[in-house]
């Protein structure tokens, strides 16, 4: 498993410094590894914390958005007609509810839908694991600036040290 | 009470190099009309937004008073960036509301701010200034006060449904986005 620590640090090594988002309990030691570092910025809605991204993209940073995919629903409409429209890059972590079917019954829809959906509005996506996680980073890196779109970094149960549901 | 496109003049003769996000509509189209200048941002799309992407650029820009031009039909539709504003409490973030309580570009259907106070909301939330104006003359003294003190500060302006005849902004938003960030970098 990997350290909640190690993951946001190496999100700052390739220069993330604006986080925001709704927490999930998958993300939870993230966010509160983020709180201590000060660098974690409460939003409302799913929709309000990527539009937040792009205003801090505007302003020089390098934004990253927590939700889970329930709140890709809620986010889908400004996603589409404010950052890929705008080209406003910002780092989507998004825990996977309902991966395997082995979810509260409101993730499954969602949990079974989601590559398809970020397919559909075409962002690019990769799924996080402690064998790739390297790869995984340095293909953000790689990505966030060369598309300069929204990429989508996906957390399944158990891969990043948190509370577990 | 004055349309909403002299409220919008009034508000882009007053400022000098402060970031103005414009909401979505006719709200955009007027304003890139009025005075289109590097620092203003027109949002087209992603309705509900526009505080949320000036709160953005406020909290990463604190030097800059960060202006937001919104309508009431995207305040109601983005109603919890109120909290989130009033909670942060950015100092350099000035909500301008120009209410006309019709949603003008989808056919001046009624919206709720004829009942519902959003000033009155934002209070609550925990702007820290707030004022709601009609005339030009209120409009001008009100927003040169907010300029020159701490925020949040949130000014609710009554406007006509008067729209101009306005083209789409004919700018590609990409290259509206980095005109912006370059302009207040």
């Amino acid at each position: 498993m990997i350290e909640s620590d190690t993951f946001c640090q190496a999100l700052q090594d390739i220069g993330f410094d604006f986080f925001t988002g709704v927490p999930d309990v998958l993300l939870a030691g993230i966010i509160e590894t983020l709180i201590e570092r000060r660098l974690y910025t409460p939003a409302v809605r799913e929709d309000e914390a990527v539009a937040m991204a792009a205003g801090a993209f505007m302003a020089g940073k390098v934004p990253a958005v927590l939700m889970a995919n329930a709140g890709l629903g809620n986010s889908l409409n400004t996603l589409a007609s404010l950052n890929l429209l705008y080209r406003q890059p910002c780092l989507l972590l998004i825990a996977w509810r309902g991966f395997d079917g082995k979810d509260a019954p409101e993730h499954l829809v969602m949990g079974r839908t989601l590559p398809q959906l970020l397919e559909t509005v075409r962002i690019p996506h990769r799924t996080l694991s402690e064998q790739t996680a390297p790869d995984d980073v340095r293909w953000i890196a790689q990505t966030f600036m060369k598309e300069r779109i929204p990429v989508a970094l996906l957390l399944k149960s158990g891969v990043v040290r948190g509370i577990q549901p | 009470m004055q349309s909403r496109a002299r409220a919008i003049q009034a508000v882009l003769e007053l400022v000098s190099d402060q970031p103005v996000i414009v909401c979505n509509g006719f709200p955009s189209r007027e304003a890139f009309k009025v005075k289109d200048r590097p620092e203003n941002f027109y949002m087209t799309g992603s309705m509900g937004m526009a505080a949320a992407i000036g709160l953005g650029v406020a909290l990463n820009k604190p030097q800059k008073k960060v202006v937001v031009l919104d309508g009431d039909g995207n305040v109601l539709m983005g109603l919890g960036t109120l909290a989130t504003v009033g909670a942060l409490k950015p100092k350099n973030f000035i909500h301008v509301v120009l209410d006309n309580e019709v949603y003008g570009s989808g056919g001046n259907q009624p919206s709720y701010s004829r009942v519902v106070k959003l000033d009155q909301i934002a209070k609550a939330a925990g702007y820290v200034n707030v004022e709601r104006v009609r005339e030009r003359e209120d409009l001008v003294y009100e927003f040169k006060d907010m300029l020159g003190k701490d925020g949040p500060s949130l000014l609710l302006v009554k406007v006509t449904e008067q729209v101009e005849d306005v083209p789409w902004v004919p700018l590609p938003p990409a290259q509206i986005a980095e005109r912006f960030r370059k302009a207040i970098a």
